[in-house]
């Protein structure tokens, strides 16, 4: 376990967490969500934790993305009230 | 009411780090969860599943209760989004748009117009994406069958190597969205039904339960795959081993057939007409 590495992807972990749920428009967020499970799915990874690291990156930073991308899809720019 | 609501979760925050300072060190040997069934199953795992990769034994074997109900709450989760979204009513559209493969023209048909023949020289596409995407259909033609027999691998492999049915149905779910996304909603439906995902993904649980149900029919405990020995042919380690290894492709047939139901679902509003 490298020491740098570690407190690098954790930081962008945190950063890219908070600007999910901070941003206003929502393709960003989601785009966002995706980059927050590719950095978990590292630290798994140098956890030693494959299988999961592995699932990360199938579920969370892939399907899930383009799940919630397919939902942005169908909502408007500005909200109607 | 925002400032209590920050109050609020900066107390609970400070709760859960005050917790953590009570937790074992990362990887003690001393810790609660070292001491009592982890040695077993590292020591003991090899010799009673024939399984090189812990995980999967652990997943699929030991705690393959978990496992079964997991999957069945993975299509629990894809029924939910057909009952919610699925409409079923079938709603004529404001207006088609057809191109004309030859000349690339692209027609508006207005509501009650006169569709096109269903002929070779005219296709329909999205009324919200219009250009030709030469690249991007190409790129996924060449792509899929690699992430097909990928997906294959890691179901397959998931005894020796990181992987198993989740994270191989999930790739050979993502393979048919992704021949959805490049060319379009109405041609994967035509390749993959929603009845053929809808019946996938229950048979993928029933095959995981079935499994199970089998074992006790012949007198063991449920999903206990020593018993499938006499019908595998084989001893009752190598039984568990591939009884494993059905597990894992009826979990891979559901995850898969419900990732692809999802986005049917998800991406057209639930009218499977035109989507992302």
């Amino acid at each position: 376990m490298i020491w740098e590495l570690d407190f690098i992807i954790l930081t962008l972990v945190i950063f890219s967490g908070i600007a999910a749920i901070t941003v206003q428009d929502l393709l960003s967020a989601a785009i966002l969500f995706g980059a927050y499970s590719f950095m978990m799915c590292l630290l798994w990874a140098i956890m030693g934790a494959v299988d999961v690291a592995f699932t990360e990156a199938t579920v969370g930073a892939g399907v899930s993305t383009v799940f919630f991308v397919a939902a942005v899809f169908h909502t408007t720019r500005n909200s109607k009230d | 009411m925002r400032i209590i609501g920050l109050l609020i979760v900066i107390a609970f925050g400070s709760l859960l780090r005050y917790g953590v300072f009570f937790f074992p060190e990362w990887g003690d040997p001393a810790s609660p969860p070292s001491l009592h069934v982890s040695p077993h199953y590292i020591e003991e795992a090899i010799t009673e599943t024939a399984v090189p990769n812990l995980v999967t034994a652990v997943l699929a074997d030991y705690r393959g209760y978990d496992t079964m109900f997991e999957t069945t709450v993975i299509f629990a989760a894809g029924l939910a989004c057909f009952m919610l979204l699925r409409v079923l009513q079938r709603q004529v559209p404001e207006c088609r748009l057809y191109r004309h493969i030859p000349t690339g023209i692209t027609l508006r048909i207005e509501k009650g117009g006169k569709l096109p023949t269903e002929s070779g020289s005219f296709e329909r596409i999205d009324s919200n994406w219009v250009p030709h995407d030469l690249i991007i259909k190409s790129t996924s033609r060449f792509i899929t069958p690699f992430l097909q027999i990928f997906a294959l691998y890691v179901i397959a492999h998931g005894h020796h190597s990181p992987g198993g049915g989740f994270q191989g149905g999930v790739i050979l779910g993502a393979a048919v969205i992704m021949y959805a996304i490049s060319y379009d909603l109405r041609r994967s439906i035509q390749r993959i039904g929603e009845q053929a995902t809808a019946v996938l993904g229950s048979s993928g649980v029933l095959i995981y339960a079935g499994t199970g149900a089998l074992c006790m029919v012949l007198g063991a405990a449920f999903l206990d795959y020593g018993a499938l020995a006499g019908l595998l042919g084989v001893d009752p380690v190598m039984a568990r081993s591939h009884g494993i290894l059905i597990v894992e492709i009826g979990v891979g047939i559901a995850v898969s057939a419900v990732m692809v139901w999802i986005y049917y679902n998800l991406s057209s509003a639930g009218r499977h007409d035109e989507g992302l």
